[in-house]
């Protein structure tokens, strides 16, 4: 019988097969010698090149914050108000840890900070700080169409993504983002976000399992739909 | 080692990034190649993950690089107390 394998996409192979694979650390390490020979010279007076420091993590900060915030507008201002706070501090980042991830932390404390601001303290209620997994049910079909990566030109498939990650927790939203949408690895998310790596392996299992549930009924219709109109455009021929 | 929907269920994650132990990962894509709900529920984790972690997912704002370094540039150039 055929099609009970699992479809293996390669990015997602590519992790699965490698993990923490010696090429991404050696890039990492590079990136890291590239950076603190960076950040010497912006120390050093030549403070122009924290400009281009900062420009390939700028997105995923404000996709961080909004993930927190779910307001564009206030996940803008924190995302500056991040990167000058970074600037102003430069001088006590010691390496411990990556500067993009100690930039990263410096924005979801912003975000935390200002979703207490003006919503109150709604992070880390109890019940997400328990190391359970809890009974999560997948959403549970007897086959699955693999949708490609080019259908998110489709803005319905961007926005059923959007809506779902929405309806998740704040705290498995921001493990969710840090882990699959920045790439970061558990360790690095843990230190963003000041958690223990148990803590972040379960959230993420249940950010996981959460989307899984909302998205696979939806998308599986519209699975349906796509291929009655490719059936349909065949048969136009 | 002989397992269960529920327990394949439980190590979705872990599966998905390669953290979990040999002797349970052979059980696991045993039971997967004969289980076809708990394959689609693989499959589909899967799939919805590459979707969330693809750059067209979540769009910055127009105009977001520019705004954030003119800004950053003004508070750069406010010199600092000590200064």
């Amino acid at each position: 019988m055929q099609g009970f394998g699992v479809s293996i996409n390669t990015e997602m192979n590519a992790r699965i097969v490698n993990g923490d694979d010696w090429e991404r650390n050696a890039a990492a390490a590079e990136t890291s010698a590239r950076e603190a020979s960076v950040i010497a010279r912006i120390l050093g007076g030549e403070r122009e090149l924290f400009h281009e420091l900062i420009r390939p993590y700028e997105r995923g900060l404000y996709v961080a914050a909004n993930s927190i915030l779910q307001n564009e507008a206030d996940a803008e201002d924190v995302a500056q108000e991040s990167v000058i706070k970074a600037y102003k501090g430069l001088k006590s980042f010691r390496g411990d840890a990556k500067f993009s991830t100690w930039l990263m932390a410096i924005t979801l404390n912003e975000a935390r900070s200002r979703l207490r601001q003006t919503k109150g303290d709604q992070l880390d209620s109890l019940d997400d700080c328990a190391e359970d997994r809890g009974d999560y049910t997948p959403s549970v079909l007897a086959d699955w169409r693999y949708i490609p990566s080019e259908q998110l030109e489709r803005k319905e498939l961007r926005q059923a993504l959007q809506e779902a990650m929405a309806r998740i927790s704040p705290e498995q939203r921001e493990v969710l983002i840090l882990r699959d949408v920045q790439g970061m690895s558990i360790t690095e998310t843990a230190k963003a976000t000041g958690l223990n790596e148990g803590l972040v392996k379960v959230r993420l299992f249940r950010a996981r399992l959460s989307m899984q549930k909302l998205l696979v009924p939806q998308l599986a219709l519209k699975q349906r739909g796509l291929m009655g109109w490719l059936t349909r455009k065949a048969g136009g021929r | 080692m002989k397992i269960d929907c529920k327990h394949v269920w439980s190590q979705v994650s872990e599966y998905i990034d390669g953290r979990v132990m040999q002797e349970e990962r052979e059980a696991i894509e045993r039971h997967l190649a004969n289980c076809r709900h708990c394959s689609a529920v693989m499959d589909s984790t899967r799939n919805i993950l590459v979707l969330v972690g693809d750059a067209r997912t979540f769009e910055v704002p127009v105009g977001f690089g520019e705004r954030l370094h003119k800004r950053l540039q003004q508070s750069m150039d406010v010199p600092e107390p000590d200064e």
